[in-house]
């Protein structure tokens, strides 16, 4: 079977103690490839919890089907589901030692003793804890605590591991540790991983393949540097990183397919690319990322070509940040745009001063057409 | 420096907030219970005043071995299992209530806990309100459903009538039945709220963890739910144990004669037979088998181990 996971159509709805109806999940379709780390990414209510707790069977879809390895699962308990969940907030038995909690899940299965002893090793030398057997969970720090929940899931073997935020009550750092320790973890177990995160850059970090999810919907599945280069709409390349917003109106379509000639506001024209059919007059958004667009001013002028699009502007704002300096520029049609430059240099001077009349410049091709 | 400072002073500002306390529990409790073993080595004279003096005669009575008082129709010195029996009786009677009311209770318990927030607070205020009514007063109800032409017999008569079966009314009140009967109905709502506060405290992914480990509800019961509610459980046993064993107006009410406790056996030693005397030793043997149990059974299950969660 090519597929860990299929959500076939499947909606969830609630319905609230006030008695309004909320649509929590709303007529999701996804196929997660067996080995791969998915990640479901979206703001909080977007519908991504609950999408992962009805593949655990925590709660049944009111409407669709889900497929693990190709079995439907209906009604089927969690218990006799063959994936296994490491909880938000880790869900570690107080009462057990690490040992216990670890042993829990191959007890239930009634492996024999010395079966259990022996994987319930192997589980907590995977993640690093190895002689923490008869220590209590409160006893450990949130990390440790968190790498317990790991092995007391991996342990059982699932052939999906879903994990619920994970990292979200780790402080920064050590967040950032484990999530490459997550990633290496999964390369070498080769279980899929399904990731519930609302962190765009955790996402971005470990995952093969990421879903984008807002309100019930999912908006768009890809690959990383798909959904960060090609955002299908504004709210993925709004959520995703950031991104400077031009409003602009379609002029014409070109004689190659999906490119558009587009006339922003304040005037000037580009030609960029769009999937979805434009219509001359229609009101569009065009998407530039800061990183790609450049700045001019009197200390220095861009890279110049043909295709590049001038924008005039006056800097209103210059923030040094180390690896880049960011200088916010208030364009004469209105809107304010971030140009981001990488500081490469031996020592990076700024490009231009404060409240300096500048042109901001970026490749045409780079430009995305959005509509909402 | 600073933080003896501060520590001084709270524990001086300690002491005297606890002093209200302190002088309540030296008057009203030490002082009293003190008296209470002087007057149990007393000996009582022929018009009930108690003499002054050391003896283990009312000890040795209660264990058995009576030395100045006839044995029914065998003159003294004699053994007499009479007050051992009414030990028994009543640690039995103790340990029966405490069992059905965790059986009981326990399920209740859980389904309060478990169910919609909003709900909790009806149903609890549901297992309170029969507390608000006089406990003789429900007490005296009790004997309206029991008694021989009570309400129960005749429902029984009438379903049995219903199905052409001879019927006899059942002998239900008075006896001891009736005693354990009316302790679990008193004394129910004290093992139901402890369990559900420990029940409330469970973090409610646990449920979903353990299901998700592969445990059913059953087994997610006993290896986790179980445990986590153990404090609950002995609080609950500790509030219904003692005083069960200490209480007469259950046995007195529903046993009647017929039942006996070391309640009633104390309150008529102090208002029929006026023998202080005896009474103080057998509320001294009471006292001690309580806390030998409750001491026993917290030791064994750890009384108020909170287990921190993680």
């Amino acid at each position: 079977m090519k597929y860990a996971i299929e959500m076939r159509n499947v909606s969830k709805r609630f319905t609230t103690a006030a008695g309004t109806e909320v649509v929590a999940v709303d007529n999701v379709t996804l196929e997660i490839l067996d080995g791969e780390f998915f990640s479901l990414l979206g703001p909080s209510g977007c519908g991504k919890t609950t999408s992962l707790r009805m593949i655990a069977g925590f709660e049944l879809p009111t409407a669709g089907e889900i497929y693990i390895h190709g079995k439907p699962m209906d009604a089927t308990p969690p218990n006799k589901r063959p994936v296994n969940t490491v909880f938000q907030n880790y869900a570690l038995f107080p009462h057990m030692t690490i040992g216990q909690n670890v042993a829990f899940g191959l007890e239930m299965e009634r492996l024999p003793r010395a079966e259990i002893t022996r994987r319930v090793g192997e589980a907590l030398e995977l993640v690093r804890l190895s002689g923490y057997e008869n220590r209590k969970p409160h006893q450990l720090s949130g990390g440790q605590q968190q790498r317990v929940a790991l092995a007391r899931a991996l342990v059982k073997r699932p052939e999906v591991l879903l994990l619920d935020e994970p990292l979200g009550a780790l402080d920064l750092k050590l967040r950032k540790e484990m999530q490459l320790e997550l990633k290496k973890l999964q390369r070498e177990v080769g279980i899929t991983f399904v990731y519930v995160t609302h962190d765009q850059e955790e996402a971005l970090t470990m995952s093969d393949r990421i879903a984008v999810m807002n309100g019930g919907r999912v908006l768009q599945v890809g690959t990383a540097a798909e959904i960060y280069e090609r955002p299908v709409n504004r709210f993925v390349a709004d959520f995703i990183g950031e991104t400077n917003f031009l409003k602009g109106t379609v002029v014409m379509a070109t004689d190659e397919p999906d490119r558009y000639l587009v006339r922003l506001e304040g005037g000037a024209m580009l030609m960029a690319s769009c999937e979805h059919p434009l219509q001359p007059g229609q009101q569009v958004v065009v998407a530039i990322r800061p990183e790609k667009m450049h700045l001019n001013g009197s200390r220095r002028f861009g890279p110049y070509a043909d295709n590049h699009v001038h924008i005039p502007g006056r800097v209103q704002e210059i923030v040094y940040i180390g690896t880049d300096t960011h200088y916010d520029v208030a364009l004469e049609a209105g809107p304010i745009v971030r140009v981001r430059e990488q500081n490469s240099g031996v020592f990076s001077p700024r490009l231009a001063l404060l409240g300096e009349a500048v042109s901001v410049s970026f490749d045409a091709a780079v430009a995305r057409i959005l509509v909402d | 420096m600073a933080a003896e400072f501060v520590s001084t002073g709270s524990r001086r500002r300690g002491f005297w907030l606890m002093l209200p306390s302190l002088l309540w529990m030296l008057g009203l409790l030490i002082i009293p219970l003190g008296l209470v073993l002087v007057v149990s080595f007393g000996r009582r004279d022929t018009d009930g005043n108690v003499i002054y003096t050391f003896t283990l005669d009312n000890y040795l009575r209660l264990i058995g071995f009576s030395r100045t008082y006839p044995c029914g129709s065998t003159p003294p010195p004699c053994f007499d299992p009479l007050y051992l029996t009414i030990l028994w009786r009543s640690i039995v009677l103790g340990l029966q209530t405490t069992l059905l009311t965790i059986l009981i209770g326990y399920p209740l318990a859980y389904f309060i806990a478990r169910a919609p927030a909003s709900r909790r607070n009806v149903y609890l205020f549901l297992v309170l309100v029969p507390l608000w009514t006089n406990f003789v007063i429900r007490l005296y109800a009790w004997i309206i459903i029991l008694r021989t032409q009570g309400v129960l017999n005749t429902v029984l008569g009438w379903l049995a009538g219903l199905v052409n079966l001879p019927f006899q009314p059942l002998e239900m009140l008075y006896t001891p039945g009736a005693v354990l009967l009316g302790m679990v109905y008193e004394f129910l709502p004290f093992m139901i709220l402890p369990i559900y506060t420990s029940l409330e405290k469970i973090n409610p992914s646990l449920y979903e963890a353990a299901a998700d480990l592969g445990a059913n509800t059953w087994r997610t019961l006993w290896r986790v739910i179980i445990p986590l509610s153990m404090p609950g459980i002995v609080a609950g046993t500790i509030l219904v144990f003692v005083p069960v064993m200490g209480t007469f107006i259950v046995s007195d009410i529903l046993g009647g004669r017929q039942v006996i406790l070391v309640g009633n056996l104390i309150q008529r030693q102090f208002l029929d037979a006026r023998d202080p005397a005896f009474g103080s030793a057998a509320s001294i043997i009471l006292m001690v088998l309580t806390l030998a149990i409750t001491l026993y059974y917290t030791r064994r299950f750890g009384f108020g181990e909170e287990i921190t969660s993680a």
